[in-house]
C-alpha cells in the first residue's frame, strides 16, 4: 500500500457569515502539496470569501483551517501568532489579487515590487536582489528593460504577470488566486494561463484559484468545486465535473459556456 | 493638582502659566517622554494640544520644550542651524516671554536646544536637552498609508519595506540618494526617522551624550533618544552608508568639517558657501579662523539695507 504524505492544507467545516447571511457554509477539503483546486460559480455565491476566509484577509465564522508549515508540521492557522503568520503570507503563501492595483505597490518600480518581499525575509545585498528581480521578470516575460519603469505604465497583462513574479520569488508552496485573468483579453488571458501552467508545473506549485472562467478551470485544476449559495453543490475531478456533471446548476453552467 | 509651581511669568504683565502650558498637560506630555525614553526608538502616541502657532512650524517641539522647561534653563533655538531666522526667533521670543527663561545663540551655553532640521556641529554635552521638529513621524508612510499596518510593522519588527524605499534610490541614481529623514536602526529594535536632519548629522545620533527628543505635534507622536544609543544607518551590504563630501569651505570661517549652506548673491551664478550652523561659524571667526571671504555676507546685508 501506498502511504500518502499528509496534506498541505485541511480545511474543516469552514463557514462565514455576514449578519445573518450565509457567504459560505460547512465546507471541508483537503489540498496535497502540488495540486490545483479551482473554485468556479457565479458571482455571489461566496467564492471569494472562501478564499479570503482561507488567507487569512477574512477571520471564518467557525471551521478550523490546518496548514502544514515547512518546519513545525500541522498547525491551526486560527492559532497562529500574528508574527508567524505574516511571516507565512510573505514568504510560503502568495496572494494573486484580481485587480493587480491591489496586489502591488504601484508607487515603486517593477523592481522593487519583486525584491521587497525577498528584503522582507531579510536580503540586504541589493545586486543579489536585482539579479533575482530581473531572473523573475524574465520568467513573466517582463523585458529586463522595464525593472525600472513604474507598475503603473504596464499594460493590465503585464501587470497581472509582474503580481505573479513579485508572488513566486519567494518559492511559496501554495497560492490563491482570485479571478487572475478576470478583466484581460482573450489572447492574453491564453498566455497568462500558459505561463501560470508552466509555473505551477515547474515549482510543483499547489494553488486555490477562484474564478467564473470554465476554461481557466479546465486548462489548470485538477479539481474543481462548484460553489451556490455558500454551498460547494458538485466536486471532483475537473474533466469528470465538466464532462459529465451531476448536480442540476453545474449542467446549467456548463450548458451556458458560449460556442464560437 | 494644585497649581503649586503654576506661576505666571515675572513681568510678563499676562496670566500665562509657566511655559504656557497648563501643568497637566506638562505633567502627561513628561510622562509620555518618559516612555519615549524608556523604549528608544518607539513612537509614543500623546495628546497634542493647540497651540499659538501654525501645524507645521514648531507646534510639537515647543510643546516638549514647553513640557521640560524649568526657570534655570537656558534656551537656544534654531531653525535651518540658523539662530536668526523667522522661526527661530519667535519660537526664542515666545518662551522668553511665557516663560521668562534666559535665551542663548551659544551651543554650548544651552542646556536646552529646540531645532529643525539640524544638529548643532558643536558637539553635545552630556545633560543637554535636543528637541526636534518632526513632520513625518513614520519612517513607511509614503511607501504604507495605513497606521494599522505600519504599527503592527514595527511590533513585529518587519522592516523589508524600509529598504524598498533604499533599493528605488539605488535603482534610479546608483546611489542611496535620500539626503535627508535617512531612516536609522535604534538600539537594534525600532527603525526610526530622524526627520528631517540631513543625513550629515545622522552619526552624531550614535553615542551621542545628550538627550534626544523628537515630537510631531500633527501626528501627535514623540519618539526619544536617551544618551548613548546606538543608532545605525540602514544601507545595503553592497551600498554602505556614506557622507556627502563638500569640496568647498565656508567662506566666512574656513571650515572644511561642517554642514554648509549654498547661497546665492545674484543672478549670474555667482553663489557662496558658508556654514549652516550660525553659532559653530560665528565662535570660529571669534576664534581667529578666516575664511576665503570673510566679508562676503556683510556686503549683501548692506545691499539689502
Amino acid at each position: 500500500m501506498i502511504e500518502l504524505e499528509p496534506p498541505l492544507l485541511t480545511i474543516q467545516s469552514l463557514s462565514k457569515l455576514y449578519g445573518r447571511n450565509v457567504a459560505c457554509s460547512n465546507v471541508s477539503f483537503d489540498l496535497w502539496a502540488g495540486e490545483v483546486i479551482c473554485i468556479v460559480g457565479e458571482s455571489g455565491s461566496g467564492k471569494t470569501t472562501l478564499l479570503n476566509c482561507m488567507n487569512g484577509t477574512l477571520t471564518p465564522s467557525s471551521g478550523r483551517m490546518l496548514y502544514r508549515t515547512r518546519h513545525t508540521g500541522m498547525v491551526d492557522v486560527a492559532t497562529m501568532g500574528d508574527a508567524h503568520k505574516r511571516l507565512l503570507m510573505r514568504t510560503d503563501w502568495g496572494i494573486v489579487h484580481q485587480n493587480p492595483r491591489d496586489g502591488l505597490r504601484m508607487g515603486v518600480s517593477a523592481g522593487a515590487n519583486v525584491g521587497e518581499r525577498l528584503m522582507a525575509v531579510g536580503a540586504r545585498h541589493y545586486g543579489d536582489i536585482r539579479s533575482q528581480a530581473m531572473d523573475w521578470l524574465n520568467r513573466v516575460e517582463i523585458e529586463v528593460d522595464r525593472i525600472d519603469d513604474l507598475p503603473g505604465v504596464f499594460s493590465g497583462g503585464m501587470q497581472q504577470r509582474l503580481q505573479i513574479a513579485r508572488n513566486l520569488v519567494t518559492k511559496p508552496r501554495l497560492v490563491f488566486m482570485d479571478e487572475p485573468t478576470g478583466g484581460l483579453d482573450v489572447s492574453v488571458q491564453a498566455r497568462l494561463l500558459d505561463l501560470l501552467r508552466a509555473l505551477v508545473q515547474e515549482l510543483q506549485l499547489a494553488a486555490i484559484i477562484v474564478t467564473h472562467d470554465l476554461a481557466v478551470a479546465r486548462v489548470l485544476a485538477d479539481r474543481l468545486f462548484v460553489m451556490k449559495g455558500g454551498d460547494i453543490v458538485d466536486n471532483g475531478l475537473t474533466y469528470q465535473v465538466l464532462d459529465d456533471p451531476q448536480h442540476p446548476y453545474t449542467q446549467l453552467l456548463v450548458s451556458s459556456i458560449l460556442q464560437v | 493638582m494644585t497649581a503649586g509651581n503654576a506661576e505666571p511669568a515675572e513681568g510678563s504683565g499676562h496670566t500665562y502659566n509657566f511655559a504656557y502650558l497648563d501643568e497637566q498637560t506638562k505633567r502627561s506630555i513628561r510622562r509620555i517622554i518618559l516612555k519615549a525614553i524608556a523604549v528608544p526608538g518607539y513612537q509614543v502616541p500623546f495628546g497634542g494640544r493647540e497651540m499659538p502657532l501654525p501645524y507645521g512650524w514648531g507646534t510639537g517641539g515647543i510643546q516638549i520644550t514647553a513640557s521640560v522647561l524649568t526657570k534655570a534653563d537656558v534656551l537656544k533655538v534654531i531653525d535651518q542651524g540658523a539662530d536668526d531666522t523667522t522661526n527661530a526667533v519667535s519660537i526664542r521670543q515666545f518662551f522668553a516671554r511665557v516663560a521668562g527663561v534666559e535665551t542663548t545663540e551659544k551651543t554650548s551655553q544651552a542646556t536646552i536646544v529646540q531645532t529643525r532640521h539640524r544638529i548643532p556641529d558643536t558637539p553635545l554635552k552630556p545633560g543637554q536637552i535636543m528637541v526636534l521638529q518632526v513632520p513625518i513621524p513614520e519612517p513607511m508612510r509614503r511607501l504604507e498609508p495605513r497606521e494599522t499596518e505600519t504599527r503592527k510593522m514595527h511590533a513585529l519588527s518587519e522592516y523589508g519595506l524600509i529598504h524598498v524605499k533604499l533599493y528605488e534610490d539605488i535603482a534610479h541614481w546608483g546611489h542611496i540618494a535620500t539626503t535627508y529623514a535617512y531612516p536609522v536602526m535604534v538600539n537594534g529594535r525600532y527603525v526610526m526617522t530622524p526627520s528631517p536632519i540631513p543625513k550629515w548629522d545622522n552619526p552624531k545620533l550614535h553615542q551621542s551624550e545628550a538627550t534626544f527628543i523628537f515630537c510631531a505635534g500633527r501626528e501627535k507622536r514623540i519618539y526619544a533618544l536617551p544618551p548613548f544609543t546606538d543608532v545605525r544607518s540602514l544601507d545595503f551590504e553592497d551600498h554602505p552608508f556614506r557622507l556627502q563630501a563638500f569640496t568647498q569651505t565656508c567662506a566666512l570661517c574656513g571650515s572644511g568639517q561642517s554642514y554648509l549652506d549654498e547661497i546665492i548673491l545674484d543672478d549670474e551664478g555667482k553663489r557662496l558657501y558658508v556654514c549652516s550652523d550660525t553659532d559653530f561659524c560665528a565662535q570660529r571667526v571669534a576664534a581667529g579662523h578666516v575664511g576665503s571671504d570673510p566679508d562676503a555676507l556683510a556686503a549683501t546685508k548692506d545691499a539689502v539695507a
